[in-house]
């Protein structure tokens, strides 16, 4: 019966953090799959769309759904400048050009957080809805985390449904596929770049929103969950829009498993499956000599 | 850059970093955090700059050699020469044995595996606590007189003037080495790797030659701060150390080995300055900075200073 009582609670825990994971790194395995662009800012519309969350429901009082749903707007609305100044010259850059703008839009993010929302981390004060547990037969579960999960399960659905029954899914298919190809049957590939990358924004505002609770809002979030966004993506591979979602759940149980079980070492375990994956499986990404 | 000719701005560089010993004689012990920094961001410009890995884990051999040093150093060899030395060799050692490993990379894959490898480390060192000190680090390095004669003292003295030394003959082998045609074909496999494969050049062999050199001088990098602070801690290894140098490089310009040489010292001397503000608006500079670089300034301070140049001699040719 503990046997039971943990597995299931690494793998609800696990599952509510992969969820998290996936709704924030969607955006930049669209990103780096259509444009081959590196955005190490990516973790700022995350922290924003958290933040814009937090304070309309303690400032203005707004329910946690609108206050969400308000958030996703923002951030969708301002990425799309955002990519037009700064993003848009990157397209056809040398890597370190990309990797080095982009840390730079990261710390400019960070300190820009720190004007807007100060520098302290928001304590997690979920909502009284959310907050309570709910018995799921085997043991009881914050209601939260099991929220989690069914969003993100909807927001997968809803993913796959453009994905893969919209002409716009079809087009970022096509250009993630074969972007000469794409271009040469006459879709507008830059146009489809800049509505991705603002979605796949909009979805970083929902993820960091999501899970505030998971991942503490403070304005080095951007640097501080970076690498494990950045795991996500490389595991992930170039634009593998099906995969990243089972691969996120399995980074989340995995790196949930590693803590909870072994807390010694547990923290950088994700680290070595990391290695070890970049290492077996060399041949099958684009990116090796 | 012509590298086998040697301008009149190295001589003034090198000279002015001498004078700094005569003229500033209060401030040795800055200037020689800045050497050591500007030291480190060479291992990290004839990787990045010359043979194209970008690597977010660099600081991995200069906190390698930073801990190989000093535990010589607490076991009892105190001889500082053959301690700096042995950071050097430890570091290449290690860069030797990731190098085959990591390599086969590029890319995104590379850029994660590096960080790994980096944030492995630190954690490792931390964990290690009757190795490393853990959080307290290794403090109260007691280091021989160098040549038995010159006392380290608190003035900086004998510490500014042994990395100065040690500053300048790693550049040589830098210089030596990019100029060699092993450092040709580098930068070949930078520019275009499948090329170089296509004429011949085992690449990867190429490329854990260098990232070794790399390695080599970072360690002795390392080796440096631990002998000069007297002090090895946990940010030796930090993401942030490998960060701080990827900036000052970016700053001072990559791939021209002087990047770091110009843009430590300036990186440095606005941290300085900035240290007594609230933290986050130095992020605003060197965010500023960054994405400044990249966009205006292509080249950095040095490539910068080079347009200016042409401009004059252009305004020159025109009145002339």
């Amino acid at each position: 019966m503990e046997v039971l009582s943990s597995l299931t609670f690494i793998i609800l825990y696990g599952v509510s953090y992969g969820m998290v994971l996936f709704a924030i790194s969607i955006g930049l395995v669209v990103t780096m799959g259509l444009m081959r662009v590196l955005n190490m800012a990516h973790g700022v519309f995350a922290a924003f769309g958290g933040y814009v969350t937090l304070t309309l429901i303690h400032q203005y009082s707004l329910s946690f759904g609108v206050a969400l749903v308000v958030a996703i707007v923002v951030v969708t609305l301002l990425s799309l400048p955002i990519e037009r100044l700064f993003f848009a010259r990157l397209y056809m850059a040398p890597e370190l050009d990309q990797v080095l703008l982009t840390v730079g839009l990261a710390f400019l993010g960070v300190a820009i957080l720190n004007l807007l929302f100060g520098s302290d981390p928001i304590p997690a004060a979920l909502p009284k809805m959310l907050a309570g547990d709910i018995d799921l037969g085997i043991r009881k579960f914050q209601v939260y985390r099991v929220v989690v999960i069914v969003l993100g399960a909807a927001l997968m659905c809803a993913l796959w449904l453009i994905f893969e029954r919209t002409s716009f899914g079809a087009q970022l298919r096509a250009a993630v596929d074969n972007r000469g190809m794409a271009e040469a049957v006459g879709i507008n590939v830059n146009r489809l770049f800049t509505v991705a990358f603002a979605l796949g924004c909009g979805l970083a505002a929902f993820g960091g929103a999501m899970g505030f609770v998971i991942l503490p809002l403070e304005p080095m979030y951007p640097f501080k969950y970076l690498t494990i966004i950045l795991i996500v993506v490389a595991l992930t591979g170039f634009g593998n829009i099906k995969s990243s979602a089972w691969i996120a759940i399995l980074v989340g149980i995995i790196d949930t498993a590693g803590r909870f079980l072994v807390p010694s070492v547990g923290a950088f375990l994700i680290y070595f499956v990391l290695i070890g994956m970049m290492m077996w499986r060399t041949h099958d990404l684009p990116a090796t000599r | 850059m012509n590298w086998h000719r040697v301008g009149a701005g190295e001589f003034v560089y090198w000279i002015a970093a001498l004078l700094v010993f005569f003229l500033l004689p209060q401030y040795l012990a800055f200037a020689t955090s800045v050497l050591v920094s500007a030291l480190f961001v060479m291992s990290l410009d004839l990787i990045l700059g010359f043979a194209g890995i970008i690597s977010l884990g660099h600081a991995l051999y200069f906190g390698f050699g930073a801990y190989a040093t000093g535990l010589a150093t607490f076991s009892g060899w105190t001889e500082p020469i053959s301690g700096t030395l042995l950071g050097g060799f430890s570091a290449a050692a290690l860069a030797a044995i990731t190098g085959p490993l990591v390599l086969r990379l590029t890319g995104l894959p590379l850029i994660m595996v590096t960080l790994a490898l980096g944030v492995i480390a630190f954690e490792g060192a931390n964990k290690l606590t009757w190795l490393t000190g853990g959080d307290d680090g290794l403090f109260g390095l007691q280091i021989a007189p160098l040549f038995g004669v010159f006392p380290w003292t608190m003035f900086a003295k004998t510490s500014y003037l042994y990395v100065l030394a040690w500053t300048f003959l790693m550049f040589l082998l830098a210089r030596r080495v990019v100029a060699s045609p092993f450092g040709v074909a580098i930068q070949g496999i930078r520019d275009n790797s499948l090329r170089m494969r296509l004429i011949g050049t085992p690449v990867l062999g190429k490329l854990v030659q260098v990232y070794t050199i790399g390695g080599f001088i970072a360690g002795i990098a390392g080796a440096l701060s631990a002998q000069t602070t007297k002090f090895v801690g946990l940010s030796v290894l930090s993401l942030d150390t490998s960060v701080s140098a990827l900036v000052m490089l970016v700053l001072g310009g990559v791939g021209q080995l002087y990047g770091g040489l110009i843009g430590a010292p300036v990186y440095m001397l606005v941290h300085h300055i900035a240290s007594q503000w609230n933290p986050y608006h130095w992020m605003f500079i060197i965010g500023g900075l960054l994405v400044a670089v990249v966009i205006f300034a292509r080249g950095g301070i040095l490539g910068m200073a080079d347009a200016f140049g042409r401009w004059i001699a252009q305004r020159r040719g025109a009145a002339g």
